[in-house]
């Protein structure tokens, strides 16, 4: 690890020094080819290029170089496609060109963009044979917007193209204004249905800045929150996977058994998505013995209902000739889309920040994978992890003292001229948080990675030689956040 | 075959008896209360607030983001009660006051909609927008149609075309890449028609209604029949609110 004074996630350091361009690619060429992989690469304010690369916790390089003097540089998509979605957003952002880039097209279209949201350049195959179906932004459901163009060979889908860019709300850019310990609200907004993933993150980074390490206790309580927040979600999806193969059964007993477990939250916090339960320092709510009792019980008692439940959908034929072989992706693809979460571990991909950015010393964890990369996977995955984390909480709430004390004291005012990097395994997959202090100890820049901005293109891989009547299962399987892509 | 018959019976009854009358864990930070005028606490706390919902002597439930920083650091002057009859037929009303002639503050009420009523009592469909929504506000009006809250059963639904609803219920502070989607939407609906606000967001744009990415434009020209406060709005707050619009709150 280069330049850095904390040994592990979230980390806090110096500002990287500044190399020359060809040094800094070269580099980050070296290190996708010994396996690392991107977390962030953008541009500043300050006309600098970062990338952090990472295999885990130990073997991680920040790096740092100026724009690129001719405000173009021969793009790092062509040979690593898991950069494609940084470079367009850089591109987006700064207008720096790199060049031959294979799809270089707007992101997010913020408010100065030269590009309209109508005259985005869709893919047009100007076959005789083939048809568009243009879907979204709004959807049937009541769900996030986004616009789906698929191109058919009759029912078949040859290709689609995902256009985002409606949820943009300009979060980042309103984290970066006045004190940066205040934006514990809007962090939990990145993605409400990830309150505590993104919630964590924005804790951890802002405590690294401020030098403040919360004690284990407080971790405790916290890594609780997130294990219930990804129980909660993956009810939902296995909830909707149910729905939309139209196995109502599955649909009714996954939402209620979610409601227990957002209730069992609400109990504490307040809130059925983990709002307000974390602070940067601290917590706000502890878990008392008896709310610890009560809630092993709750767990218990949902365990037994969950595992009934399970055991009938994954023994349906019904459901399985719905879900197995469709939607597949490969462990090849995973890999170089720099994919993360559910998505990935269905493939067979081993990648999961418990395991590789432990915030806590952790104990061995072993993430859960499966082989065929299908809805089926992705649904064996949520349900294997919904098992893992029932564990995770009963140990962790073994662990907590009783009448947990909680810390919700003021934290110091921020280091000046540093950076800060938090990484959290939220629901989805891998979140990253960026965060760089200014010389005055103001925000300088304040950046958020989830997942979805990679799995997105893994959705529009999964769906081509689907019949387009599948689209929804194989979205839902993805179950992909708009707002976390286009904060 | 006897699988799902295990997991049904282990499911029992699910559906909550009495949406409108259910009981709610007091954890749960529903409508504000002003329990006293202090000029420093309301000075701080104004400071505070990070959705500049509290000024001299009120508390704005449509500007709120809920995180209860306000009741944590002030407990003797803000409270939420655990109540979720939030929501209010007026914006005004989502302002809670102090009244200091009885030394207590306003609460927020639904008022019948009489048009409304005739055409929608029985039967209220709404179509579902999320402009910039953070997908929790959207989650809860998904929950709000399931197997606990099931508002299916007072006729209440949201369905999947603009074509078919009485109404177009919004979630998120509306971002300016949404706006357009949103009219169209709204104008596709058929009249009469109505437009509730569902959360903070849609409401005031909340955390958000700073930001250059916003486009609320549309929203000063329509208005709205009823507003559901939240971050995100309560399944329980919905139902009751939307009940009480039409009349059927008894």
């Amino acid at each position: 690890m280069d330049n850095t004074s904390s040994p592990h996630n979230p980390y806090v350091t110096d500002l990287p020094k500044l190399i020359d361009n060809a040094g800094f690619f070269t580099r980050i060429r070296q290190l996708c080819a010994l396996g690392y992989i991107p977390l962030y690469y953008f541009g500043s304010a300050k006309s600098i290029l970062h990338c952090g690369m990472a295999k885990n916790n130990k073997e991680m390089e920040f790096l740092c170089t100026g724009f690129p003097k001719k405000g173009a540089y021969p793009a790092l998509s062509t040979d690593f496609p898991a950069f494609h979605i940084f470079e367009r957003e850089l591109f987006e952002e700064w207008g720096i060109l790199p060049e031959a880039h294979p799809w270089l097209k707007p992101l997010r279209f913020p408010p100065d963009s030269k590009v309209k949201m109508k005259d985005y350049p869709f893919f047009n195959s100007k076959s005789q044979v083939l048809h568009e179906v243009g879907v979204g932004p709004v959807h049937a459901g009541v769900i996030e917007p986004g616009h789906f163009r698929f191109i058919c060979h009759g029912e078949s889908i040859e290709h689609l193209e995902i256009q985002l860019g409606y949820q943009h709300r300009g979060i980042c850019k309103l984290m970066q204004k006045g004190d940066i310990r205040t934006k514990m609200p809007l962090a939990e907004m990145i993605a409400g249905d990830t309150a505590i993933g993104h919630g964590l993150a924005y804790c951890l980074a802002v405590e690294a800045l401020c030098g403040v390490q919360p004690k284990q206790s407080v971790q405790s309580i916290r890594l609780v929150a997130l294990e219930l927040e990804r129980i909660a979600m993956h009810l939902a999806d296995l909830s909707a996977l149910s729905g939309d193969i139209a196995y109502l059964s599955g649909l009714n007993f996954f939402a209620a058994l979610r409601t227990t477990v957002i209730n069992s939250s609400l109990a504490i916090c307040g809130s059925r998505f983990g709002k307000r339960w974390l602070r940067p320092g601290g917590v706000n709510y502890g878990i008392s013995a008896q709310q610890n009792k009560v809630l092993r019980d709750t767990l218990d008692t949902f365990e037994a209902q969950f595992n009934r439940s399970s055991k009938a959908l994954f023994g349906d034929s019904g459901v399985l000739n719905r879900f197995d072989s469709t939607g597949s992706i490969s462990l090849q693809a995973a890999q170089e889309l720099n994919m993360s979460g559910i998505t990935a571990k269905a493939c067979s991909y081993e990648v999961d920040a418990r395991k590789d950015f432990p915030i806590k010393e952790a104990e061995s964890f072993e993430p859960v994978t499966e082989q065929s990369g299908d809805v089926y996977a992705r649904a064996m995955v949520r349900y294997r992890e919904i098992n893992q984390s029932l564990e995770l909480i009963r140990y962790l709430l073994s662990t907590l003292p009783d009448n947990s004390d909680i810390e919700s004291g003021d934290i110091p005012q921020p280091n000046k001229a540093k950076m800060a990097v938090s990484i959290v395994e939220g629901w989805r997959g891998r979140i990253v948080h960026v965060l760089i202090s200014a010389d005055d100890g103001s925000t300088e820049l304040y950046k958020i990675y989830d997942p979805s901005l990679h799995n997105w293109f893994a959705l529009a891989l999964a769906v081509r030689g689907e019949g387009i009547s599948d689209f929804p299962l194989c979205n839902k399987s993805f179950d992909l956040s708009y707002c976390g892509a286009d904060l | 075959m006897f699988e799902l018959l295990k997991a049904r019976l282990g499911h029992g009854y699910q559906a909550i008896p009495n949406p409108l009358k259910a009981n709610i864990n007091p954890s749960f930070p529903g409508v504000a209360v002003i329990l006293r005028a202090d000029e420093q606490d309301f000075a701080l706390a104004e400071q505070l607030c990070p959705t500049q919902a509290i000024t001299k002597y009120s508390l704005d439930m449509g500007k709120c983001c809920f995180c209860g920083e306000c009741s944590r650091k002030f407990p003797d002057t803000f409270t939420f009660k655990p109540d979720f009859r939030m929501a209010s037929s007026s914006r005004e009303g989502l302002v809670i006051k102090w009244q200091p002639q009885s030394a207590t503050c306003s609460v927020p009420q639904v008022e019948v909609n009489r048009d409304l009523q005739k055409l929608f009592r029985r039967s209220f469909a709404l179509r579902n927008v999320s402009a910039a929504g953070c997908n929790a506000c959207e989650l809860e009006l998904g929950a709000s149609s399931n197997v606990n809250f099931d508002m299916g059963r007072y006729g209440l639904e949201v369905v999947a075309s603009p074509r078919h609803a009485d109404g177009l219920i919004l979630t998120g502070p509306v971002s300016a890449n949404m706006a357009g989607a949103l009219q169209e939407t709204w104008e596709a609906i058929p009249e009469p028609k109505a437009l509730i606000l569902c959360g903070t967001c849609a409401i005031s744009g909340g955390m958000f209604a700073k930001s250059g990415a916003i486009d609320r434009g549309w929203l000063e020209s329509t208005p709205a029949v009823l507003y559901i406060p939240g971050c995100p709005a309560h399944p329980l707050s919905i139902i009751h609110g939307i009940m009480s619009l039409l009349g059927r709150n008894k």
